[in-house]
């Protein structure tokens, strides 16, 4: 049987974690390289790093940060933020990440999801959709959450299907940051609608919240910052949790 | 001993590369090349492939004297071949992704569409999943029963002879997992990405 997936998420910036697990253990509580490989060891199924450089000199970080990550980590390893190009894809394979979640540049022009995934396969290539409650419908926001495009999530999540993503992850704009839960509604009704699977992010305060995401929410995986951050749940706690819920996991 | 990682061009094999350089560390040279005399000379081979059926095929063929090499190497040398993913599945006489393909024919069978039943399994079936093993392999060996892989795939290898295969994993129905006939061997899951259980089946092939 397939399992749910848990899959921690870093934010890096200029080649460090931002946030993070603080053990006392950790001989650098910035490197990304460590951080990962104390998730992937507690048992994550996937590690995904939100590149957050801003400025263009330092975006060469990332690159270097994959390397050596996927020298050490043997699960599956996303890397996204600022993805504009097929180059930019191609760069970030080759130095080691398995999967590129593509998110601005998808909505500014989808021939990148569908050259890319013709090119690399839709195995690599995942769309990121950051979606903002307006009303009844929920519309698509770029530049890290800042613009709102109009675009009615639901219905672009279908067209990035079609355009050969392989997975959406799906963030809640309402709910990044507040540990009030993911939006139920809005995973469900783009899991509902789409045939790939859908990674559930934006919110996540509690264990019950990674429940909640796959039961309610129909998702095939559930991403996470803060509650791993800091040490509050370890992934082991967290997979046990779902265990006992009756989620499939690998423990 | 060396074992040669074929590089043709075809997808992205970082993973599979870095992961064999762990398991061998500085006992074993792990070669990534199409150079079809070094590949002639290798003790073994991995075979991988990322992308469709026919891309993988397609850049195989680009590659002159590549496919009369490879199969030189599996089918009259003998020696010990890995398939990995697509890598597994150019094994097959046929393959129906975006059109029919010509495989490799290394064991005769057929590469179609895993069955969604109309939407009920997402596809392409990604992540964590058992498997079943089916009989005594050489790269299983030690692996045990249910354990975890990794799986990234929405096409399955179905082989006329029921007996190449040694694994097989549940997703909308059972299909075939892992195959091993005499010298070749094939998983359909990433064992470069199946964390320590993952580099174990590595290590079996290394060690073979």
């Amino acid at each position: 049987m397939l399992k749910n997936r848990i899959i921690p998420c870093l934010d890096v910036k200029n080649g460090r974690v931002v946030k993070g697990i603080n053990f006392i253990d950790l001989k650098d509580a910035g490197d990304p390289v460590e951080q990962a490989k104390i998730y992937s060891d507690s048992g994550a199924d996937e590690i995904c790093f939100l590149d957050i450089t801003a400025s263009n000199e330092n975006r060469e970080t990332i690159y270097e940060v994959v390397e050596k990550t996927s020298k050490k980590c043997f699960v599956p390893l996303t890397v996204g933020g600022g993805v504009r190009s097929i180059e930019d894809i191609n760069k970030l394979l080759n130095c080691g990440a398995d999967k590129v979640s593509i998110n601005t540049a998808a909505v500014q022009n989808s021939k990148v999801v569908v050259d890319s995934s013709k090119k690399f396969g839709s195995q690599c290539i995942v769309v990121a959709i950051d979606a903002k409650q307006n009303g009844k419908n929920w519309e698509i926001f770029t530049h890290g959450g800042r613009n709102n495009t109009g675009i009615d999530a639901i219905e672009y999540a279908k067209k990035m299907e079609e355009c050969g993503a392989g997975e959406l992850l799906v963030t809640s704009m309402d709910r990044d940051g507040t540990q009030v839960g993911y939006d139920i509604e809005l995973m469900s009704k783009i899991s509902s609608k789409v045939n790939i699977p859908v990674i559930a992010s934006g919110g996540v305060g509690n264990l019950d919240h990674l429940v909640e995401g796959i039961k309610l929410g129909k998702a095939s995986a559930v991403l996470a910052a803060s509650i791993f951050h800091y040490g509050k749940h370890s992934i082991k706690e967290a997979k046990e949790y779902l265990d006992s819920k009756g989620i499939p996991v690998r423990i | 001993m060396n074992v040669t990682i074929v590089d043709y061009k075809s997808g992205n094999i970082s993973s599979v590369i870095n992961s064999f350089k762990e398991v061998a560390q500085n006992k074993v040279k792990i070669e990534v090349t199409s150079d079809l005399n070094k590949i002639k000379l290798s003790d073994k081979v991995v075979l991988p492939g990322q992308g469709s059926f026919k891309s993988c095929t397609d850049a195989l063929n680009r590659i002159s004297g590549l496919v009369e090499t490879i199969n030189d190497f599996a089918i009259n040398s003998k020696k010990p071949i890995l398939g990995i993913c697509v890598g597994l599945q150019m094994f097959a006489d046929v393959g129906y992704e975006e059109t029919e393909t010509k495989g490799l024919g290394w064991i005769p069978g057929k590469v179609i569409k895993i069955d969604n039943q109309n939407g009920k399994y997402k596809l392409p079936h990604i992540g964590w999943n058992e498997i079943n093993i089916m009989k005594d392999s050489k790269i299983l060996k030690d692996i045990d029963d249910k354990s975890h892989m990794y799986f990234v795939h929405s096409y399955e290898f179905i082989p006329n002879d029921k007996n190449t295969i040694s694994a097989t994993t549940n997703y909308s129905s059972n299909h075939v997992c892992a195959v091993e006939k005499e010298n070749i061997f094939g998983t359909q899951f990433h064992p470069e990405k199946s964390d320590k259980i993952g580099l174990k089946i590595i290590g079996n092939f290394i060690n073979l």
